[in-house]
């Protein structure tokens, strides 16, 4: 590990004031950014400990809509009873990340800044684009069984691994951050971003911006939702392929769709006009394998991750026909029906 | 690499197992590596410090986080529970009673974090069955593969404890 200098304000003033440098870093649970700093990946200047700060609470807004304290564990935030009752999808998601101890410490906030589990990233002897602006990338014609098979660039083919940001992109949250220039909300579909020629950023976020809250409207789909994650072991393990999937229907028609895939691409994927396609459509195993051959369209394999593009297509049907039933995926027995 | 000529040493307080300690740290050392290395707890164990396997499980402020990820500096306060602050009064904790009778472990590495892990999943009271005692003990790893054992192990202790509370509501 670097050394490296350490503040710990009390006011969220203070601590924009001490990020405004571009080699400071926030420290909330610490579960990435300490991993991160043992392997020299990363190497900050100086370390903002804003786990005293104010952004711990849960509120409903008069809207009605979630209001997340960046600080929220994904614990609290999982369990809490408002979050399961009302967004359910949004608990599940988080419960089958990670494992408990490491939602304990883990933040709402650190979730959504957490990077890729690229395995050159985490190599500083490998080059890395991402690690390294300008070395190439090394999963390119190299071990990329866990890669992108949308949305990469030449320079990088890392996936975002986050759970609950599939189903806060489902979800429609906004983040809302605070900086030297002020407040500003960021919708969550511009949150995160495609890596194109600048893979070293994973986001959108500013120097010097604090991620106060996360905001989620009010959903509407009632029991038609399910959060369906693939991995290479049933518990404990990074998605190689999630889908975050909810339905509203009437008389069999369905009326409104949000689909999100995690594990595709270097951010929460969502397809807005995959989503219209299928308004209006009839519920059935027949526009559900349309509407996953439409979002695939332009899916691509590197090599060892060809067969993503097969399961891709299979778990958003299989999550479809559990949101249509209404009977979500359950995180704990692990059959998938 | 970014040098800071002097190490800053932090003072910072912790109660370890009901013991204040009034400590000086470096900014970089973790919880880890402070109970192991500076005061000797060393039934904590280090798997992987990375997060990965769990052996290095302890109860913070009675919640269960690994403690390789956690910088010491930044727990400033928090009240620690370690494998070594289970017993009390020279009884053992009915979960270590509980993985000596099911014979729950094999080289026995993995073991204090896996009985911190389930001391922690105890007070969080949300496990009744057995596939979500297994989920929920999923974040330790055990290479000897003694997990029938101890789920059997945690389910003796928690299963009567569920029973008791429904039966008090
Ligand atoms: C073994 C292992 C398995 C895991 N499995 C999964 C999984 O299956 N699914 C999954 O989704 N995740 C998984 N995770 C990742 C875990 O969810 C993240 O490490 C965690 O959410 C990060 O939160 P944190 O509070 O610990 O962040 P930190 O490590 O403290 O910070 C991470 C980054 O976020 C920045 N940051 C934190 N808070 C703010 C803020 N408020 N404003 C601006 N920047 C901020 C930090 O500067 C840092 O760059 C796993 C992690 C490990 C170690
Ligand atoms: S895929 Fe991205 S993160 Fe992985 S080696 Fe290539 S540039 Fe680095
Ligand atoms: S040593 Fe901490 S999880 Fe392995
Ligand atoms: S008993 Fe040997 S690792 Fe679990």
């Amino acid at each position: 590990m670097n050394r490296f200098e350490y503040i710990r304000p009390a006011t969220v003033a203070d601590a924009i004031a001490a990020l405004n440098e571009p080699a400071a870093r926030a420290l909330a649970g610490g579960t990435n950014l300490v991993d991160l700093m043992k392997y020299d990946v990363a190497q900050p200047s100086r370390l903002v400990d804003i786990n005293r700060l104010p952004l711990k609470s849960i509120e409903i807004t008069p809207s009605g809509a979630l209001r997340i304290g960046a600080l929220v564990t994904n614990t609290d935030l999982a369990w809490h009873r408002d979050v399961r009752e009302k967004w359910p999808i949004l608990s599940s998601a988080i419960l089958a990340g990670a494992s408990p101890q490491l939602r304990n410490a883990a933040t709402a906030g650190g979730n959504l800044m957490q990077r890729t589990r690229c395995y050159y990233f985490y190599d500083p002897s490998t080059a890395c684009n991402k690690r390294q602006p300008g070395s190439g990338c090394s999963a390119i014609g190299g071990v990329n069984r866990i890669h992108a098979i949308l949305g990469a660039s030449d320079s990088c083919i890392a996936v975002h691994p986050s759970d609950m940001c599939v189903a806060m992109a489902a979800l429609d949250a906004s983040v809302e951050v605070e900086g030297p220039d002020g407040k500003r909300s960021i919708p969550m579909s511009g949150f995160h971003r495609l890596p194109g020629g600048e893979p070293e950023r994973d986001n959108t976020l500013k120097v010097g911006e604090l991620i106060t809250s996360i905001i989620i409207p009010k959903p509407d789909f009632g029991a038609h939702h399910t959060y369906l994650k693939i991995r290479d072991r049933l518990s404990y393990a990074f998605a190689l392929i999630s889908v975050a999937a909810a339905l509203r229907v009437e008389e069999g028609i369905i009326q409104d769709v949000r689909i999100a895939l995690g594990g595709v691409a270097h951010k929460p994927w969502r397809d807005f006009d995959a989503e219209r396609s299928l308004k209006g459509e009839r519920v059935g195993t027949q526009s559900f394998k349309q509407v996953a051959d439409f979002i695939l369209r332009d899916a691509k394999g590197q090599g060892d991750n060809d067969f993503k593009i097969e399961l891709a297509r299979r778990a958003i049907v299989r999550a479809l026909e559990q949101a249509a039933a209404g009977t979500p995926q359950d995180q704990a027995d692990k059959s998938i029906h | 690499m970014n040098q800071i000529p002097h190490h800053p040493q932090i003072p910072i307080f912790l109660t370890i197992n009901g013991t204040l300690h009034e400590l000086k740290v470096e900014p970089w050392v973790t919880l880890l590596d402070l109970l192991r290395e500076r005061l000797s707890l060393t039934g904590t164990k280090k798997g992987c410090d990375q997060g990965q396997c769990g052996a290095c499980t302890v109860l913070v402020d009675g919640k269960r986080v690994n403690s390789c990820l956690a910088l010491a500096v930044s727990r400033d306060g928090a009240e620690i529970t370690t494998i070594e602050g289970l017993a009390e009064n020279g009884e053992l904790h009915p979960l270590q009673v509980a993985f000596i009778e099911r014979d729950a472990f094999q080289c026995g590495y993995c073991t204090p974090g896996q009985i911190c892990s389930a001391a922690g999943l105890l007070a969080e009271g949300h496990t009744p069955s057995r596939a979500e005692i297994r989920e929920h003990m999923s974040g330790n790893l055990c290479r000897c593969g003694a997990y029938t054992n101890i789920a059997d192990a945690v389910e003796d202790v928690l299963m009567p404890r569920i029973a008791a509370k429904e039966a008090a509501e």
